[in-house]
C-alpha cells in the first residue's frame, strides 16, 4: 500500500493521484437518484460503485464498530461499507470511501467522525474518506465538486424525482409487469449517456427529457382499481433506502397500495432555504444568504419544469412546488426547525395529505432526534387540522423487528381501508387530476 | 350440545398472539358455540392445525368454514396458507362495533402489545411502540421475580397499602426499580399492587398522548381478565369504572371471525397447514459445536478450571464465610483456610434475602458445631440489609469481590465477565487494580432472568432450553438489543419457522452479543482482554460459554463455581481481614432472631422519602428508601463541596418581582436552567414579574406525563411538560419559552449549536399541550449568540405580543441579561475553584460530574451528587474547567456548546491525579452517543477511568452506587501519584 499523506487532522488525504485509479464506494439510498448521481461522478472521471451488499453482516460490522445508541442510518451505512472492505471484493490499497455531510445541529453531521473512529478500529486506517458536501465542511485534494458536477447532480436528482413519481404512479395498475422498472431503466441509461455527451442538463434539455420522460409513461398500459394511497415520509435515508427501512416499497405493494415519495430535491432545497432562513431569523451570514438565494432560484425553476410537465399529463398527480409545501406549515411549526429534516418533515406530511395519500407512514430511525419534535411531536396537531391525515410512525432499528413493524402499519392500512370503502371523496382525492386510464375523468381546464 | 344443520356456513375466528390461541366459532345467528383459549409455546401451525380437527370432530358436518386470522404471530401462516388475516386491532374494533356499540374507549392488553381505541369523536387505534415492553410478558417476568403466579400476584395487590413508584416505560426499567424495593424487605403486596399501577402508567403515558380517556371504558385481553386488581389500578387512575365484558378474551378472534367472509374447505385448510413447511428462512449464524466430540473436548478443557472442596463435617478449625446478596439469586459459600469450600448454598431470591440466609446460618451451626466462624463479608445489592440483620463483618463491593475469586482461578486475569440474573458486570483489570467497569445499562439488564422467563413460557427449566440448543443447526441471528426486543426478534423467528433448539441458541448468542456489543463495547483491534475469566450464573449454561468463545475467538476460563464467585470472593476477603473473630450473630443469637418492616414517611426535610425501616432483634435497625443520610444519621448532609448543590440554590435565588406589565412564566427545565439568569434579569428589566414552574417532582412529571408525543425522548424533555403544565394551572396568562437553534458562542468548538430537543422542543411544547388554550406560549425562533443583533431581533419578536416594548428598553435590559448570564457563570466558577481549592487542602478526591446543565435537577439526577458526596468526594460541574482548557482537535464533530464543554473537562483532568470524571448520561439522549464515546476516548488515552451513569425517570441507586463504590475503591488501589508522571512504580494501597 503506498504511503498515504495526511492532513493536520491525521485524516488520509484522497489526493489527485488517488482520483486516478481509486474506487470509490458510495453507500446506496435512494436507487433511480444515485445511479443517475452515479454516472454523473463516472462520467467526471471517478471510478465509483454504490453499495448495495446487504444481509446481517452488514448490521453486525455496524454493531461492532458503531456506538449502538447512534442513529441506525450511521450503523448502517458504515456497516455497509465496512462489509464491503472485508469482503475481498475491493483491492484496498485502490479504494476510498464517500459520505455525505450536511451540516447543522443533527447527529448526521458527525457521520463522517463515526466512519473515520470506526476503520481506525478495524484497521482500515489508511482508506481516505471523502466527504461530499456543499457547505465547505471538509475538502479533498483529489475530490471536487465542480460546478458542472453540481449542475448534472441537480438535474439528476430532477430527473429522479420524476422516475420515482412515474413509475411509483403507474406501478401498481401496469398491465404487463415491469413495464414501468423498464421504463425507468431505459431512461436512468439514456439520462446517463446525455450527462456523458455534457448534455441533458440545463433547463431547456430538462424540459424536453421530462416531457419524453412522463409522456413515455402515460403510454404505459394500466388497468386502474381503487387503491389504498400511502405517503412514505421520514429520515431521509430510512425513507429511500430499502436496507433501511426493510423494504418497505416491496411490502406496500404486496398489499395492494399506491405509494408516494416526495422527491429529493425537497430536501436540497430545503437545506439551500435553511441558509437564507438563518440570516432571516438571526441576522448573521447574509453574504451565505444571497448565494443560496440565487441556488434556490434555480433549484426552483428546475422543480418548476417537472411539476409543468407532469401537470400537462392529467392523468398523473404533480408534485408541489417547495414554497406551498413550505406554506402548509404555516401555523404548525417554525421554518426555523431546520436540524435533520426539520420543518420539512411535517410540511410533507401535510402535503401527502393534500395530495391524498393521507395513510402515511412516518419512517424514522429509533431515537432519531429531530424526529421526536417534526415527526411524533406533530402527528397530533396535524391530525386535528386535517382528518384526513392516518399516520403510523415507525421506528427502525438493529433489531426492531419487522414482524412489529408490518402490524403497525398493517393496523393503519386497515383504517385506510374502511377509509377507501366508505369514501364518497375518492374521486376528489384525485383533486381534478384523474386515473390515466380513465380519461372521462378529465376536466379540460387540466389540458391547458 | 353443538347442533350443526347442514349447508350452514360457519364463521371461525382465530386469534394467535405472542403466547396464546384463542378461537370462536360463530352460527349464523352469530352467537358463539365454541371457543376455546390455549397457549400455543410457540408451536403455532401444529396448535392451529390441531385447533380445526377439534372443531371437525366437534362439527363433522362442518366442512366449510368462513375463517380469518388475526394476532401478530399468526401473520405468516396466514400469508403462507391463503387465509385471510385480519389485523388484531382492527379485529377489536370490529367486534366493539357490534357487541359494545356504545363504548367509547377500549383499553386491551395482550401478550405483549398494548392498546387503545378511541371509538367516539374521531376514531383513533393506537398501540404501543416498538420500546415499549409488552404487558403481559412483563407481568408474567415480574411474577418470575417475586416468585409467585400471577393469581398470587393479583391477590396480594388486593391487600396492598401503599404504591411505590415504579418506572413506567418499560419492563426493563421496571425491574430495576423493583429490585431494590425487595431487597430492601418492602411488603410483596405493595409491590404487587405498585407493579400493577405502572402497567396503568405505562398504557396512558404511552398510548393516550394527550387524549382524554373517558366515556364507557371497555377492558379486553388476558391481563385485564384476569387480573381484577389491573382493572381496579386502572379505575383508580382514570377516576372511572370500567367494564370488562364477558368475552374479554375472545374480542379479537370474533373480530376475526365476523370480519371473515371467504369460504374456505377446513380439510384443505388443515392439509395446508400440515404441509406448510415454514420456508426456515430467517437470518441464521454458525451453529454452536460441529458435533459430540467437538463438544466433549469443550467439556474437558473448562473441567480444569475447579477450586476443591472440603469434607465440613471432618473439619474442626477456622472458617470464614461469604455472602453474595445478588438481585435474584443469594449465594453463601463457607471456606477453611486454605480457601477450600467447606459448604456452600445458591438459592432464588424470593424477595427477600434475609430469611435465606437467617436459616442457613441456623443449619451451619447446627451441622457443624466444630467449625470457628473467624469473619465474614457480605456483597451484592442486599449488602446494607444483610449487614445490619446479622452483624457481618465487612461489607465490600461486588466487583472487588469478583475480582478476588477470578484471581484464585487466574492470576493473571485482566479481565472479568460476570453475568448474572439482572446484571452484566465487566471490568477491566490493569496493574493489579481494577480499572474500568463496565455494568449494563438500565436498557440491557435482565439477561439471565430472560433466557430464564423465555425458558419459562416455553415451558423448560432454563438449563433444559440452554442445553436444547447446543447442536441447533441453524441458530437465529436475533439481534444484540436490549431484552425487550428480543421478544419481538423470538416472534419473528418463530413466524419464520425456527425450531425451538434453534431459537434457545439464537438466545444464548443474543446474550453474549448484548454483554459484548451493548456494554462492553471492543473492538478487534483490541481484544478486551488475553487472560479472560467468565463467571455469574449464566455462564453455567455451555451455550453461553461457547457462543461467548466463539464471538471473541478466544478460550476463556470458566471456574466450577462461576456461579458462586462474589460469594466466594467475599469469602476470600473475609479470610484475608481476619482479625480474632466475626462479629456475626452466633447460634444463641440466631435462635432469637426476629425480623420486622415498617413503612414511615420520612418528616425531616421537603422530599418525604418514602422510608422502610427494617427492625432486628437487638434493636439493631436498617433504613432504606432514604435520599439523604439524615434519617439516619439525623444529621444534615454536607453540602459544602458540592457544586450541583451550589448552583440549585443560586438559581433560587431569581425571585419574581412585581413588575408593571404583569406576569410572565419559564418552564425550569432543559436549557432554561443555564439561561434563566438571562431571560429572568431581560424580562424582569422588561417590567414583567418572572414566574418560575416550581421544583420538579415525580407528582409534576405525571401532571404533564399524558401529553407527551414520543416516548422515546430524554427525560429532561418529558418532564418540561409537566413545568408548563404547572405554570398553565397557576394562572399564568403567558408562557415565555423560546425555540434556540443555537446557544452562546463560547468558542470552544466548530459551532455553538444546541441539540435538536433543546433547540425545538417548544415547538413540541405548543403542538400537544391542549391546556395551552388558556395561555399564551411565547416560542418564536431566539439567537442569544449574538448579542450585537440580539436586541433588535428580540425587539421585532417580543412587540408581537407587548406592542408597547420599545426597542431602546430592549438594549438595555439585554445589556443587564448578558451582564447577569457571565455574572452567573462566573461565579459557578469561582465557588467550583473554591471546592477544589478545599478539597486539595482536605486531600480529598474531587468528581468532576459532567452532563448538562439541567441535570442539576435533583429528579433528572436522582441525587446522584448527594451520594457521591457521601463518599466524602467533592462535586464540581465541566463547566467550572473547561473554561481553562483552549480550544483543540476533537475526533468528532464538536458543533455543541454545551457538549464542547464535556470535551474540554475531559482534557482537562486527563494530568490531574485527583480528579476524575463521571458522565451523567440521559436515556435516549442520542447527541451523548457521540459524546460519551469522545469523552471516554480522550480520558483513555491519559490513562483516567471513565465512568458513566445512565439516568432516566427510574429512581434505582443500587447500581449507581456499585459504580461509584467501584470507582473510588480502583481509585484507592491506583498508586498514590500526586504529580508523579508515568512511572510504573507499583506498590498499589491495600
Amino acid at each position: 500500500m503506498e504511503d498515504v499523506k495526511r492532513n493536520e487532522s491525521g485524516n488520509v488525504i484522497f489526493t489527485k493521484e488517488m482520483a486516478k485509479d481509486y474506487t470509490i464506494l458510495i453507500p446506496m439510498m435512494a436507487p433511480i437518484h444515485f445511479s443517475l448521481i452515479k454516472s454523473v461522478f463516472v462520467h467526471s472521471g471517478y471510478k465509483v460503485e454504490l453499495l448495495t451488499n446487504h444481509g446481517p453482516g452488514v448490521v453486525e460490522e455496524g454493531l461492532k464498530y458503531v456506538h449502538n445508541d447512534t442513529c441506525y442510518p450511521a450503523l448502517l451505512v458504515i456497516g455497509q461499507m465496512l462489509d464491503a472492505l472485508k469482503s475481498g471484493k475491493y483491492d484496498l490499497s485502490r479504494t476510498a470511501l464517500m459520505i455525505s455531510q450536511t451540516g447543522g445541529g443533527c447527529r448526521a453531521s458527525n457521520y463522517i467522525f463515526l466512519l473515520r473512529k470506526a476503520l481506525k478500529k478495524a484497521g482500515y486506517d489508511s482508506i481516505p474518506v471523502i466527504s461530499l458536501n456543499m457547505s465547505g465542511l471538509e475538502s479533498n485534494q483529489g475530490f471536487r465538486f465542480t460546478l458542472p458536477m453540481i449542475f448534472k447532480t441537480v438535474a439528476g436528482i430532477v430527473y429522479g424525482d420524476a422516475l420515482m413519481l412515474l413509475s411509483n404512479q403507474v406501478k401498481p395498475y401496469e398491465v404487463n409487469k415491469g413495464d414501468s422498472c423498464r421504463l425507468v431503466d431505459h431512461w436512468t441509461e439514456k439520462l446517463a449517456r446525455q450527462f456523458n455527451q455534457n448534455e441533458g442538463f440545463s433547463l431547456k434539455q430538462l424540459r424536453i427529457n421530462l416531457n419524453d420522460i412522463v409522456s413515455s409513461f402515460a403510454q404505459i398500459a394500466i388497468h386502474r382499481t381503487r387503491k389504498i394511497k400511502v405517503g412514505i415520509v421520514g429520515e431521509i435515508y430510512v425513507k429511500y433506502a430499502s436496507l433501511g427501512n426493510n423494504n418497505l416499497e416491496d411490502f406496500l405493494a404486496g398489499q395492494d397500495c399506491e405509494i408516494m415519495v416526495p422527491g429529493l430535491l425537497d430536501f436540497v432545497l430545503y437545506s439551500v432555504d435553511a441558509v437564507v432562513g438563518r440570516a432571516k431569523l438571526y441576522g448573521s451570514g447574509q453574504l451565505k444568504a444571497k448565494v443560496a438565494a440565487v441556488l434556490k432560484h434555480y433549484l426552483m425553476q428546475m422543480q418548476g419544469a417537472l411539476i409543468e410537465t407532469v401537470k400537462m399529463y392529467p392523468g398523473f398527480k404533480a408534485p408541489s412546488s417547495f414554497e406551498h409545501t413550505k406554506s402548509l406549515i404555516d401555523g404548525v411549526i417554525g421554518t426555523g426547525c431546520e436540524m435533520g429534516e426539520g420543518w420539512l418533515l411535517t410540511a410533507e406530511m401535510m402535503e401527502c395529505v393534500n395530495q391524498g395519500y393521507g395513510n402515511i407512514i412516518c419512517t424514522q430511525p429509533f431515537g432519531c432526534l429531530p424526529n421526536h419534535i417534526c415527526g411524533k411531536g406533530m402527528i397530533r396537531k396535524i391530525k386535528g387540522l386535517d382528518a384526513r391525515a392516518n399516520i403510523v410512525p415507525i421506528d427502525y432499528d438493529p433489531s426492531a423487528t419487522r414482524v412489529n413493524q408490518e402490524n403497525r402499519i398493517k393496523l393503519m392500512l386497515s383504517v385506510a381501508r374502511e377509509n377507501l370503502d366508505s369514501s364518497i371523496s375518492q374521486d376528489m382525492d384525485y383533486g381534478g387530476g384523474a386515473a390515466p386510464a380513465a380519461p372521462k375523468w378529465r376536466p379540460a381546464t387540466q389540458l391547458s | 350440545m353443538l347442533i350443526y344443520r347442514k349447508g350452514l356456513i360457519l364463521k371461525i375466528g382465530l386469534d394467535i398472539g405472542s403466547t396464546t390461541i384463542k378461537c370462536v366459532v360463530l352460527n349464523d345467528k352469530k352467537e358463539i358455540i365454541y371457543k376455546s383459549y390455549q397457549r400455543h409455546y410457540s408451536q403455532i401451525t401444529h396448535h392451529t392445525s390441531k385447533l380445526l380437527q377439534e372443531i371437525r370432530r366437534i362439527l363433522p358436518g362442518c366442512r366449510q368454514a368462513e375463517l380469518a386470522i388475526s394476532g401478530s404471530a399468526g401473520m405468516g401462516m396466514a400469508d403462507q396458507c391463503a387465509i385471510p388475516f385480519v389485523q388484531e386491532v382492527y379485529a377489536t374494533r370490529i367486534a366493539a362495533g357490534r357487541l359494545m356499540p356504545d363504548a367509547d374507549v377500549i383499553i386491551e392488553l395482550g401478550g405483549e402489545d398494548a392498546k387503545i381505541l378511541f371509538l367516539t369523536d374521531g376514531m383513533e387505534v393506537r398501540m404501543n411502540g416498538s420500546c415499549a415492553g409488552g404487558t403481559g410478558a412483563f407481568m408474567d417476568q415480574m411474577a418470575t421475580l417475586l416468585n409467585i403466579s400471577l393469581d398470587e400476584m393479583n391477590q396480594q395487590a388486593e391487600s396492598a397499602e401503599k404504591i411505590y413508584t415504579i418506572a413506567s416505560r418499560c419492563g426493563v426499567f421496571a425491574k430495576s426499580d423493583i429490585q431494590p424495593l425487595l431487597n430492601q424487605g418492602v411488603r410483596k403486596s405493595d409491590i404487587c399492587a405498585s407493579i400493577f399501577a405502572a402497567v396503568v402508567n405505562q398504557t396512558i403515558a404511552g398510548l393516550a398522548q394527550g387524549r382524554p380517556i373517558r366515556g364507557k371504558i371497555v377492558y379486553l385481553g388476558g391481563p385485564l381478565t384476569f387480573l381484577s386488581q389491573l382493572d381496579k389500578s386502572f379505575d383508580t387512575a382514570l377516576k372511572t369504572t370500567g367494564i370488562c365484558p364477558e368475552e374479554s378474551l375472545y374480542y379479537v378472534a370474533l373480530g376475526a371471525a365476523f370480519a371473515a367472509d371467504r369460504t374456505l374447505n377446513l380439510e384443505e385448510i388443515i392439509r395446508n397447514l400440515e404441509q406448510y413447511k415454514v420456508t426456515g428462512q430467517y437470518d441464521a449464524i454458525s451453529p454452536l459445536f460441529a458435533g459430540k466430540a467437538d463438544y466433549d473436548e469443550f467439556l474437558r478443557r473448562h473441567g480444569q478450571a475447579a477450586v476443591a472442596f472440603a469434607e465440613p463435617a471432618t473439619y474442626a478449625g477456622l472458617a470464614a464465610i461469604g455472602i453474595d446478596a445478588g438481585s435474584t439469586t443469594v449465594k453463601v459459600v463457607v471456606i477453611d483456610r486454605e480457601g477450600e469450600i467447606l459448604c456452600s448454598h445458591y438459592q432464588p431470591n424470593t424477595g427477600n434475602p434475609v430469611p435465606i440466609i437467617k436459616d442457613f446460618l441456623q443449619d451451619f451451626y447446627e451441622r457443624f458445631p466444630n467449625i470457628t466462624i473467624q469473619a465474614t463479608t457480605v456483597t451484592g445489592y442486599g449488602e446494607d440489609i444483610v449487614r445490619n440483620a446479622f452483624r457481618i463483618d465487612h461489607g465490600i463491593v461486588e466487583t472487588m469481590a469478583h475480582y478476588k475469586a477470578a484471581k484464585r482461578f487466574m492470576p493473571e486475569v485482566d479481565f472479568i465477565i460476570d453475568i448474572g440474573g439482572q446484571d452484566i458486570k465487566c471490568f477491566k483489570i490493569r496493574k493489579n487494580v481494577i480499572d474500568n467497569i463496565f455494568l449494563n445499562e438500565a436498557c440491557s439488564s435482565g439477561c439471565g432472568s430472560f433466557l430464564q422467563t423465555f425458558a419459562n413460557a416455553l415451558d423448560y427449566s432454563i438449563s433444559d432450553f440452554a442445553a436444547l440448543g447446543l447442536f441447533a443447526d441453524k441458530p437465529v441471528d436475533l439481534g444484540s438489543r436490549c431484552t425487550v426486543f428480543m421478544n419481538s426478534s423470538v416472534k419473528q423467528a418463530q413466524k419464520d419457522g425456527a425450531s425451538i433448539e434453534n431459537i434457545s441458541a439464537g438466545l444464548s448468542i443474543s446474550v453474549v452479543k448484548n454483554a459484548l456489543y451493548k456494554v462492553i463495547r471492543p473492538t478487534a483491534a483490541e481484544p478486551i482482554g488475553r487472560n479472560i475469566v467468565v463467571q455469574g450464573g449464566t455462564f453455567l449454561n455451555d451455550a453461553v460459554l461457547r457462543a461467548f468463545e466463539q464471538e471473541l475467538k478466544v478460550e476463556v476460563v470458566r471456574p466450577n463455581i462461576a456461579g458462586l464467585m462474589g460469594a466466594y470472593g467475599a469469602a476470600l476477603y473475609a479470610m484475608e481481614h481476619a482479625k480474632g473473630n466475626s462479629t456475626v450473630l452466633g447460634p444463641q443469637e440466631m435462635a432469637e432472631f426476629s425480623h420486622t418492616v415498617n413503612s414511615v414517611l420520612c418528616g425531616q426535610c421537603s422530599n418525604h422519602c418514602q422510608l422502610t425501616v427494617n427492625s432486628f432483634s437487638g434493636g439493631r435497625r436498617f433504613i432504606s428508601g432514604n435520599r439523604c443520610e439524615r434519617p439516619v444519621t439525623q444529621k444534615t448532609a454536607d453540602d459544602s463541596l458540592n457544586l450541583y448543590h451550589y448552583k440549585l440554590s443560586l438559581l433560587k435565588g431569581y425571585k419574581p418581582v412585581a413588575g408593571q406589565r404583569g406576569k410572565i412564566g419559564l418552564p425550569m427545565g432543559l436549557n432554561m436552567y443555564e439561561l434563566l439568569p438571562f431571560w429572568h434579569t431581560l424580562l424582569t428589566r422588561l417590567g414583567f414579574e418572572v414566574i418560575t414552574s416550581p421544583d420538579s417532582s415525580r407528582q409534576l412529571y405525571l401532571d404533564g406525563q399524558a401529553t407527551i408525543p414520543s416516548d422515546t425522548v430524554c427525560f429532561p424533555a418529558k418532564l418540561l411538560h409537566g413545568h408548563v403544565q404547572a405554570l398553565i394551572e397557576q394562572g399564568i396568562g403567558t408562557i415565555f419559552y423560546p425555540c434556540m437553534t443555537y446557544n452562546m458562542d463560547e468558542g470552544k468548538g466548530d459551532n455553538h449549536y444546541n441539540c435538536p430537543v433543546v433547540a425545538y422542543y417548544p415547538e413540541v411544547i405548543a403542538a400537544n399541550m391542549p391546556d395551552l388554550e388558556k395561555s399564551t406560549l411565547i416560542y418564536d425562533y431566539v439567537g442569544v449568540h449574538n448579542e450585537k443583533i440580539f436586541p433588535a431581533k428580540f425587539h421585532s419578536i417580543f412587540s408581537k405580543y407587548f406592542p408597547d416594548v420599545r426597542l431602546e428598553e430592549v438594549r438595555w435590559a439585554a445589556k443587564a441579561a448578558y451582564g447577569a448570564y457571565a455574572d452567573y457563570l462566573s461565579e459557578i466558577r469561582r465557588q467550583g475553584w473554591k471546592i477544589v481549592g478545599k478539597a486539595r487542602d482536605a486531600g480529598r478526591q474531587i468528581i468532576v460530574l459532567a452532563g448538562r446543565p439541567y441535570h442539576i435537577d435533583p429528579e433528572i439526577n436522582h441525587g446522584i451528587d448527594k451520594l457521591i458526596a457521601a463518599f466524602g468526594v467533592a462535586i464540581i460541574s465541566e463547566d467550572v474547567i473547561s473554561e481553562d482548557v483552549p480550544r483543540f482537535q476533537t475526533k468528532v464533530l464538536n458543533q455543541w456548546t454545551y457538549h464542547a464543554r464535556l470535551y474540554g473537562a475531559a482534557r482537562y483532568i486527563a494530568d490531574k491525579t485527583d480528579m476524575n470524571l463521571v458522565q451523567l448520561v440521559s436515556f435516549g439522549c442520542g447527541v451523548d452517543a457521540i459524546t460519551t464515546d469522545e469523552v471516554r476516548d480522550i480520558l483513555d488515552q491519559e490513562g483516567k477511568i471513565y465512568t458513566q451513569i445512565k439516568i432516566d425517570e427510574i429512581t434505582n441507586l443500587g447500581a449507581v452506587r456499585i459504580r461509584l463504590r467501584s470507582l473510588l475503591a480502583a481509585l484507592e488501589q491506583l498508586p498514590v501519584a500526586a504529580g508523579q508522571t508515568g512511572v510504573e512504580q507499583n506498590h498499589g494501597r491495600r
